[in-house]
């Protein structure tokens, strides 16, 4: 399926043998949805059977559209001679957009509730218990996922110099993906919940999810296969690291039992402390391949290819690659310190994390250092500001994490707002501005745009974005330091100084100041989005006309022939 | 593309060759303090884990782990700390434990160490409801005030903690009823409305003499049972005094109207056997000092 459509066989986008396996295999998945949805035992199970017959149907019912109008247009010929596949990223691209928006939005508004509970609405629907996983499925997942998944497509064939490979495969990637999405989020809604952090989804979206990650990795691996270059860029080495280990994480924290194949329960295979071990595994490496080793290829790739300086260092990529990806996957037993998890345990966890700290900061090295040489740009061009700030935010997050991981700090720190700061810097800062710059540069290239909209507009997400990151993440370590001090307070004759109420109550001023940074945060994604709609509708503001007006708009020019 | 090095104009650093879609790589060498940071870390670790619990390994067909020199367990730690902790207090909260309330009332260093552990446990158990400073709210007392429901005095407190209020589980719980008269059609809601305008005359709060005094002779059959003759309540049934200004449900007409058709039964776990006799006599002293008690 990976490899069909040989050019010059056959006209690209009608029927193959592949492709009628993928349709055959669409429609017997239709079949099994129906008869699921028709003897499922809870109706969250029926809605979702019914939502993969839907899916799954429009699926086969695409392919043979695909097929006609293929046959009615003929032959196309390749603008660039490699026939670079553009459209999926385009696709990525505007998901990612939306989503992001989708999830900024969702994060707002628990904000608001843990600040205000009268927000809950008093409906399971909307309580803060179900809509915290949908923000941050929606966010990590299907914004960030999105956005890994667009860039990752992208990069992979200019730096290999080849087509995406597969016909349908990038496709099925990408819609297989959005379904997981859509199942994953009215799951919640709905209640469906396996109670795993990051991993929350039940069985059968686990299942989906498995096909679509092992297709996204063999359209991977089969692009680097017929890459026409002779070594395989750093940014690739970073994107596959990412597929390979996130798929092994998702199938093994996922080993579960379905009360039967026509409910949407399941029980985990493991119990107790192994099976909290086993999702933390899962969970600190969601954030070091998943968060980390993905958004370095993107940070790879984007960094210097908008700054059009050398990366700085070969041997420190090679170097900080190895020992991150293999320093990583131990340091997951520091999300369980002062549990029932064995001491032993807990050490690794926590030595590993702290030797995780230099490899970490490699990457930062190697993005910040690739501007020697173009420092001005960062005064020029609010798409580079972006991408710098982002390696910052990712260079303070990666000490403030192996700094926490310490047993004496981490016995402060734990169950406290400090984690979800120390989340926030990496994710708003790190996370959302790499793939903010990433999306800049995107869309001018693939719309073959001269350049975006505005890059005023690009300054004002920058300053509004920076400023709300700044209000969420002192907010969020005042509150957490503040909060852990109140719970270790004790009184003269030893007895707890606080009630837990009264910590709760405490927190109130910073959970405020906290949504007003989520909402400036969501405010700068909007002006991003109405600027990339803009460019894609082919407009540039009449204030800044084309001609050199903007200092960044002759690199990106240049950057397109490139 | 081309596998050709070439030097960097603005470093004067030679390139690895590599050139992929116009992104070439310098040839630095990996940063010094990078590097022996790395290195330190490392070295911290491999120390961390010979002083600490660290690797797990086969012994005999058994896992096992190294213990580490210092022979550190997290579990003897926390044990030992709180039992120093109960060490340093046990005789103490013994005393708080057995002796009569009274004479732990009256010795300050007992006093001292009741009202901490009061003050903990009261957080822990009571503020849910009570509040954090036990002010109350609709449904719940407020316990900083002299109006007591089932009374104020040490043993009064120290009864309805043990054994709670309309606790089932409990024997012993405080039992009481406030019927639903209109919704078990006791009253007609002609008749309920007149005995509510008698209940807020006892407030001096009526507005329509009429209907109060209608509403007395209602009252008289009754109510006077729980609530005595002129409304002033009665602590050994736990019926409320109506002649004040402090209202559990609410002082407003249709409130009290409310209470009247469909009863109000609120229920207080009993902590007798949830919490140490030291606690209990803890919180009572606690709660009595806060500022009703009698």
């Amino acid at each position: 399926m990976a490899v069909s459509g040989t050019p010059g066989v056959k006209l690209p986008g009608t029927m193959t043998t592949a492709a009628w396996l993928v349709a055959l295999s669409l429609i017997a998945g239709t079949f099994l949805s129906i008869v699921i949805a028709a003897k499922a035992q809870d109706a969250p199970m029926a809605a979702h059977a019914w939502l993969f017959a839907f899916a799954l149907s429009a699926g086969a019912m695409t392919l043979w559209q695909r097929h006609f109008s293929a046959t009615a247009r003929g032959p196309v010929q390749a603008e660039d001679g490699i026939g670079y596949n553009d459209g999926v990223v385009k696709a990525g691209t505007i998901a990612t957009l939306f989503w992001g928006v989708a999830g900024f939005l969702v994060g707002v508004v628990i904000a608001f509730q843990l600040a205000f509970p009268v927000l809950n609405f008093d409906t399971e629907f909307l309580n803060f218990g179900r809509l915290r996983p949908l923000h941050t499925s929606a966010v990590i997942f299907a914004f960030g996922g999105n956005a890994l998944i667009a860039t990752s497509f992208y990069v992979v064939q200019r730096t290999c110099r080849t087509r995406l490979a597969g016909d349908i495969a990038p496709w099925f990637v990408f819609w297989g993906y959005q379904l997981f999405i859509v199942v994953a989020a009215t799951g919640y809604l709905m209640g469906v919940t396996q109670s795993r952090e990051y991993a929350e989804p039940e069985w059968y979206a686990d299942l989906w999810l498995t096909i679509v990650w092992v297709v996204y990795l063999l359209v991977f691996l089969a692009t680097l296969a017929k890459r026409k270059e002779p070594h395989i860029y750093v940014a690739n080495w970073f994107y596959l690291a990412f597929i390979v280990t996130i798929a092994m994480l998702h199938i093994g924290n996922n080993l579960a039992i379905p009360e039967s194949f026509t409910s949407s329960k399941s029980y985990s295979l493991f119990p107790g402390v192994q099976d909290a071990l086993i999702q933390w595994w899962y969970g600190h490496n969601a954030v070091g391949f998943f968060l980390t080793a993905g958004f370095l290829g993107m940070m790879y790739y984007f960094v210097p290819k908008r700054a059009e300086r050398p990366v700085y260092s070969y041997r420190l990529s090679i170097v900080h690659f190895w020992s991150l990806i293999f320093l990583y996957i131990w340091a997951g037993p520091h999300h369980l310190h002062f549990t029932a998890l064995p001491d032993w345990a807990q050490t690794l966890g926590m030595t590993f994390s702290i030797m995780l700290w230099m490899p970490s900061w490699g990457g930062m090295i190697n993005g910040l250092m690739t501007l020697s040489g173009a420092w001005d740009k960062l005064r020029t061009d609010p798409v580079i500001r972006m991408l710098v700030v982002s390696v910052a935010f990712y260079g303070m997050s990666t000490f403030e994490g192996p700094v926490m991981s310490v047993k004496a700090v981490n016995s402060l720190s734990h169950y406290t707002d400090w984690t979800i700061g120390h989340v926030h810097s990496g994710a708003l800062g790190w996370v959302g501005f790499v793939s903010f710059g990433a999306v800049y540069c995107l869309v001018p290239w693939l719309w073959k745009r001269e350049r975006l909209y505005s890059m005023a507009l690009v300054s004002w997400h920058f300053w509004i974005a920076t400023i709300g990151i700044v209000l969420y993440i002192t907010a969020m370590w005042v509150s957490g330091i503040l909060q852990g001090l109140m719970w270790r307070a004790y009184d003269a004759q030893g007895f707890l100084e606080y009630s837990f109420a009264e910590t709760v109550a405490a927190m109130h001023p910073f959970y405020v100041i906290r949504g007003l940074g989520g909402v400036l945060f969501l405010l700068g994604a909007l002006v991003m989005v109405y600027n990339c709609w803009m460019t894609i509708l082919g407009r540039v503001r009449e204030s800044e006309p084309l001609p050199a007006s903007s200092p960044s708009a002759a690199p990106v020019g240049a950057l397109q022939s490139a | 593309m081309s596998d050709h090095k070439h030097k960097d104009e603005v470093t004067g650093v030679e390139t690895t060759g590599h050139d992929w879609d116009g992104i070439r790589e310098l040839n630095n060498p990996l940063p010094k303090w990078w590097l022996y940071t790395f290195y330190i870390c490392i070295v911290w670790s491999f120390a961390y884990w010979v002083v600490m619990p660290a690797w797990p390994y086969l012994s005999g067909g058994a896992w096992t782990y190294t213990t580490g020199v210092i022979g550190y367990e997290q579990r003897n730690v926390v044990t030992n700390e709180l039992a120093a902790i109960a060490e340093g207090r046990s005789e103490t909260m013994l005393k708080i434990a057995s002796m009569p309330l009274e004479e732990v009332a009256s010795d300050p260093a007992l006093m001292e160490v009741a009202l901490g552990a009061g003050k903990a446990a009261f957080g822990d158990n009571c503020a849910p409801c009570h509040g954090s400073g036990a002010q109350g709210g609709k449904g719940f007392p407020n316990l900083n005030d002299d109006d007591w429901l089932w009374g104020g005095t040490l043993e009064d407190i120290r009864v309805t903690l043990t054994h709670g209020i309309r606790w089932d589980a409990d024997g012993d719980t405080r039992q009481n009823i406030m019927m639903a008269y209109g919704r078990d059609g006791i009253l007609t809601r002609a008749e309920i409305s007149d005995v509510v305008e008698h209940v807020l005359s006892l407030s001096g709060r009526s507005e329509d003499t009429d209907a109060a005094a209608r509403g007395a002779s209602i009252f008289a059959d009754q109510c006077v049972a729980c609530h005595g003759a002129e409304g002033k309540g009665n602590r050994e049934l736990g019926a409320p005094d109506l002649s004040d200004h402090i209202w559990l449900y609410g002082e407003d007409r249709a409130s009290i109207v409310q209470t009247v058709s469909n009863g109000r039964s609120g229920v207080m776990p009993a902590w007798g056997g949830r919490l140490g006799e030291g606690t209990i006599n803890a919180l009572t002293l606690y709660v009595h000092s806060l500022g009703g008690g009698e």
